[in-house]
């Protein structure tokens, strides 16, 4: 007899627990506003990341197409797994040799949003972009410049 | 050779041989068991480790101490921010530098959401190893928030490599108050829908009950910490035996049980997602203004000697260990991962049980690959 009403007691117990986890499932099910599935990528358009988030190292340049490079190599040496390469030439001002900035590689498949280059930078010429779309058929597409072509270097920056 | 010696011999001799991964769903990430069945029930489990083994102690001796810290957000991959504290308070403590007291705030309260995130990570993947897909759904909606607070203050979601050396990479960002503070009041409406979906559940229950068990005493001898210590009586929290950061400024428990089932693992978890919550409750409101770092010397050399430092993760005690020769890089550098120590429990708390107990068993121990193979 005891083993009788156990077992009901047992099945009992049973169907009303999973009976209190359909309660919190079905509250859902009539409320799905509560619900906050983001319909990526149907909400390209309106998706926006924060202003901090870290999907890329950009070189801004202002609209005369200046940046704030330096091509000190600073960022080059701070970076841990050698996605920076720094290449420079020898640019002649009033007869003087002056060394400037030829390109700022940049890989993008090798680097790992350490954010030790936009920090240590020490004119500032780095910052993160927003973009986090990054697929491409091309490995090679994912190596950047990221100094424009003909830009120059703002005249604001002292070295 | 003892009688019981030949006996397990044999057994091991007569078992039926399955692999459990290097791609099974429950394994999470690339971890192979060679499992040993007699049946269904299993006589012994073999770990095999190192299907995404990077070398990460090797690339840390290269690498200057400010550079070690992403490697060390690769480890435990859940626990990312507590890993990059544990080099920066190395660090820290071999130069004798005193952190500003917000920078000890900030990493604390970072280091209880990350305790969060990865928590709720953890019961949702647990629920969904035992079949209940459900509970996917509403533990990532609510990691979803603060995700959110690490993006906009660190901007990583996941691996934030936030910490330096002396104290933070910028400032946090304004909103980080507020958000946390909202996020706070939200999850506590939520926690309990956890226990109505799953704790209670009778399938569950009699899934995790009784099963895996590990006494005080083995896991001691196994160096089983963390949560899966803890449930089983071991009082082995790095946060209130050793303080570090402004865990000394706080008053939290220590959550202990005797039990050592992976029902009990599994409570454990779920209180200390409450501990957590208390441990933020009490600290948000004290950051106060300042720097968000110490000064530092833009290269740090370590005076030589040896260095260990150990921390908190949500698995476990994590420890680091350097021998520095007074180079900007460590000469050696170990790393003292938790869940190397909790896997190596793996074969002995599954022995006997039925191969299907020995997901629930993996489960209830939270394993990441990563930080067993570094
Ligand atoms: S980006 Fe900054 S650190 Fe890098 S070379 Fe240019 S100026 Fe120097
Ligand atoms: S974010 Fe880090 S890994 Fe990426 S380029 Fe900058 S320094 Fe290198």
């Amino acid at each position: 007899m005891k083993e009788i009403i156990q077992y009901f007691s047992d099945v009992f117990h049973a169907v009303k627990s999973l009976l209190t986890g359909m309660r919190v499932t079905g509250y859902y099910f009539f409320h799905h506003k509560e619900i906050v599935t983001q319909e990526y990528p149907e909400n390209r358009a309106t998706l926006k990341m924060f202003e901090r988030f870290k999907g890329e190292v950009l070189m801004p340049h202002t609209e005369s197409n200046e940046h704030k490079c330096t091509g000190c190599g600073i960022c080059e040496m701070n970076c841990p797994n050698g996605s920076i390469e720094i290449l420079t030439t020898f640019e002649t001002v009033d007869g003087k040799k002056k060394k400037i900035i030829d390109k700022h590689i940049y890989h993008l498949s090798m680097c790992t949003f350490c954010g030790l280059c936009v920090k240590t930078c020490p004119s500032d010429a780095l910052a993160f972009g927003n973009d986090f779309e990054h697929a491409v058929f091309d490995r090679q597409s994912l190596t950047k410049v990221l100094n424009k072509p003909g830009s120059t270097l703002n005249k604001e920056v002292k070295e | 050779m003892s009688d019981s010696k030949i006996q397990e011999n044999l057994q091991k001799e007569d078992a039926y041989y399955v692999n459990m991964g290097p791609q099974h769903p429950s394994t999470h990430g690339v971890l192979r068991l060679r499992v040993g069945l007699q049946g269904e029930k299993v006589i012994h489990v073999e770990p095999h480790c190192g299907y995404i083994h990077r070398g990460i102690e090797k690339m840390c001796e290269k690498d200057t101490y400010s550079q070690i810290i992403h490697l060390t957000d690769r480890l435990d991959y859940l626990s990312a921010n507590t890993n990059n504290e544990a080099v920066c308070l190395l660090v820290e403590n071999a130069l004798g530098i005193e952190v500003p007291e917000r920078v000890k705030i900030i990493r604390t309260i970072l280091d209880e959401l990350t305790r969060l995130a990865s928590h709720q990570l953890w019961w949702s993947v647990m629920g969904m190893d035992l079949g209940a897909l459900t509970t996917f759904f509403y533990g990532l909606r609510d990691r979803e928030k603060i995700l959110d607070i690490f993006e906009e203050s660190t901007g990583g979601r996941l691996l934030p490599s936030f910490n330096t050396p002396g104290g933070f990479m910028h400032d946090i960002h304004p909103n980080f108050v507020p958000r946390t503070k909202e996020f706070l009041a939200y999850f506590k409406k939520k926690l309990p829908e956890y226990n109505r979906l799953l704790t209670g559940n009778v399938i569950f229950q009699q899934r995790t009950k009784g099963i895996g068990i590990l006494s005080k005493e083995d896991a001691i001898a196994y160096g089983v910490t963390g949560p899966s210590g803890r449930a089983s009586g071991f009082a082995c929290d790095v946060r209130k035996h050793h303080p570090y950061s402004a865990y000394g400024m706080v008053d939290f428990k220590e959550i202990l049980y005797t039990e050592g089932d992976s029902f009990y693992r599994y409570v454990a978890r779920m209180d200390e997602m409450w501990e957590s919550m208390k441990i933020i409750e009490q600290l948000i409101d004290r950051i106060e203004d300042g720097p968000y770092t110490a000064k530092m010397k833009p290269i740090i050399k370590l005076p030589a000697g040896e260095y260990y430092q150990r921390v908190e993760t949500t698995r476990g005690e994590f420890g680091v260990f350097v021998i520095s020769t007074g180079d900007k890089t460590p000469y050696r550098m170990k790393f003292r991962s938790p869940n190397f120590a909790n896997l190596s429990a793996l074969d002995y708390m599954s022995r006997g049980f039925k191969i299907a107990d020995m997901v629930a068993i993996m489960s209830s121990l939270d394993l990441v690959i990563p930080d067993i193979d570094r």
